[in-house]
């Protein structure tokens, strides 16, 4: 009796903690979205509104003719899916050689690897990253946004672990029927593989989508600038003078990473837990 | 015989990207940090170490370096106490917890330069919400992005707000995992809830903490830069400028290459401090399963 009262109490105190901490925690990206389709009139009203009253769209419009935004956002799409398929291709051939074969250098080899999984070099070696991109002529390409991060270790790290986890047997048999090492690979490890590779695909994809710093520094066009670039550049345009254009930048730009983890939430969690304890 | 020459063909793109794109970035901003460009054309002068004794007399960037150092430290115990509190409540039982995991869980998915945004609209004297609430609630009343301390506090603010979903993520995968046996025993013995948290719980998720610890210092070191070039630009007065951004302006605002090197190198160096502490003392503090 006076335990199930107290775990009553327990719940409730819960319940009310976790709507207060989930409200607070997402109403910064519902505040956003409301004031993008609200007028001027409406943004600066003091005290300052949290509901919205009908459907503005002006704002949406100011912002794409502040910047180039279609462009900045067909730019982004592409760096972000060039990236997402090159660390794919790298990544489950990697981890291919290093779950199903023994060579000479492997540890070696692997060390190598290893030794850059914290390195993320579009932001610790902007400096000398940019010399060789300028060397190459690449300075306002997709190729200096996409090339330099289509493989990391921990895409390797992570096929490499799922990879092991298929019986050999598979590949004997694979073998006995006469199949190649990379028939095998096509038609045996990679569909056996799709959750996790998916998985793979949309963390990439976020973190190609949210670069910032590097294609900051290597698009100096503006047509070759991306969407996470073109928020600042409406907030230096409009400098503080209409919130509402700024917040509809904005909301194109998490739009498009916001949906898709709405969408796949059990799979972002289960891959980017997977991803970090392991690698 | 193909099999042989296969796993070294495989590997090839791998080595490609990480060679050309980080090892050789590496040396580069290494070698090129002991010269300095002579001030008549293209010329390279061997300066021994004097990019890095003129670094180290730079006011600005000792002032930078304690700037990331603070600003660090702040966001990571924060970010780590509130995750793990966030994670202790979204391990409950309760009715609707799926959606409150949705909703705390969302930040992970936006960008660093979006969380700048919308901080940056929330603290703004005129229109923001949170500007209007910290004044009816603290009697604060500041311009939060252009003034001291208040710039600093913006900046963590949204750095945690960022940061957090990545580690509740993490921790919630961590108190899932540790058997209920552990907390029915802790429950016979008579252990309260605090001290079941503070003595059993915390203890138990330990190599996770490390893990977060380091992966929270990368994130508030380098992403932060977003976050900074968005809503105060360093200012004001250089007041927020850390490391990265510092190293941004230095090499692509002033063109100040050598000394940019060097501000590079130190960087780096640090950031394989980090990873040499988490493969030393992370691999062997794995008790969790």
């Amino acid at each position: 009796m006076k335990r199930s009262t107290k775990n009553k109490i327990k719940t409730y105190v819960v319940e009310i903690l976790l709507i207060l901490s989930s409200l607070l925690i997402f109403a910064p990206i519902l505040l956003a979205v409301f004031m993008s389709i609200q007028p001027p009139e409406f943004v600066f009203s003091y005290p300052p509104k949290f509901l919205p009253k009908g459907f503005f769209t002006k704002n949406y419009l100011d912002a794409f003719k502040i910047v180039p935004f279609a462009r900045m956002i067909l730019n982004s799409t592409i760096i972000a899916f060039l990236i997402t398929f090159g660390k794919l291709i790298t990544g489950t051939l990697s981890g291919y050689a290093y779950a199903n074969f023994s060579f000479k250098g492997s540890k070696t080899t692997f060390y190598i690897l290893f030794a850059t999984l914290f390195i993320p070099a579009e932001i610790v070696l902007i400096v000398p990253l940019f010399k060789i991109i300028s060397r190459f002529g690449w300075t306002n390409t997709y190729w200096a946004m996409t090339i330099p991060f289509m493989a990391s270790a921990t895409n390797t790290f992570l096929m490499q672990q799922h990879f092991k986890t298929i019986p050999k047997d598979f590949e004997d048999a694979a073998r006995i029927d006469g199949a190649t090492s990379m028939q095998y690979f096509v038609k045996v490890i990679l569909p056996l593989s799709r959750p996790i590779i998916a998985g793979a695909a949309i963390i990439n994809f976020t973190y190609a989508w949210n670069m910032y710093l590097w294609p900051l520094i290597v698009a100096m066009e503006d047509k070759m600038k991306t969407v996470q670039v073109a928020i600042n550049m409406i907030i230096n345009a409009e400098s503080s003078n209409n919130w509402g254009i700024i917040m509809a930048g904005t909301v194109i730009a998490l739009a498009p990473t916001l949906i898709l983890f709405f969408a796949l939430q059990d799979l972002f969690v289960k891959s980017l837990v997977s991803s970090g304890i392991k690698g | 015989m193909r099999r042989k020459f296969l796993p070294y063909l495989l590997l090839i793109p791998t080595y490609l990207v990480i060679v050309i794109f980080i090892y050789l970035p590496a040396y580069d901003s290494f070698y090129s940090s002991f010269f300095k460009v002579s001030v008549f054309g293209n010329r390279k002068i061997f300066v021994g170490f004097q990019n890095y004794l003129s670094l180290f007399k730079d006011k600005d960037y000792l002032g930078a370096v304690s700037f990331t150092l603070l600003y660090t430290a702040t966001t990571v115990v924060l970010s780590i106490f509130l995750s793990f509190f966030l994670a202790l409540l979204l391990d409950q039982k309760v009715p609707g917890s799926r959606i409150y995991r949705t909703l705390i869980f969302a930040p992970y998915a936006v960008s660093h330069a979006v969380a700048g945004a919308l901080w940056g609209f929330l603290l703004n004297p005129v229109v923001g919400h949170v500007n209007y609430l910290m004044r009816i609630f603290f009697g604060i009343q500041t311009q939060w992005l252009t003034t001291r301390p208040f710039a600093a506090y913006s900046l963590i603010f949204a750095s945690i707000w960022k940061t957090l979903p990545f580690n509740i993520i993490f921790y919630l995968a961590a108190l899932q995992s540790i058997s209920s046996d552990v907390i029915e025993a802790s429950i016979i013995d008579g252990a309260n809830s605090w001290t079941r948290v503070w003595k059993i719980l915390f203890p138990l998720v330990s190599p996770i903490t490390f893990y977060l610890v380091i992966m929270s210092i990368i994130s508030s070191t380098f992403q932060s830069f977003a976050i900074i070039d968005v809503m105060t630009k360093g200012g004001p007065g250089g007041y927020t400028t850390n490391m990265i951004y510092k190293l941004f302006m230095d090499g692509f605002r002033f063109q100040k290459t050598g000394l940019a090197s060097a501000e590079n190198v130190v960087l780096f160096a640090a950031m394989m401090i980090v990873t040499i502490i988490y493969f030393v003392y992370g691999q062997r503090r794995v008790h969790y399963q």
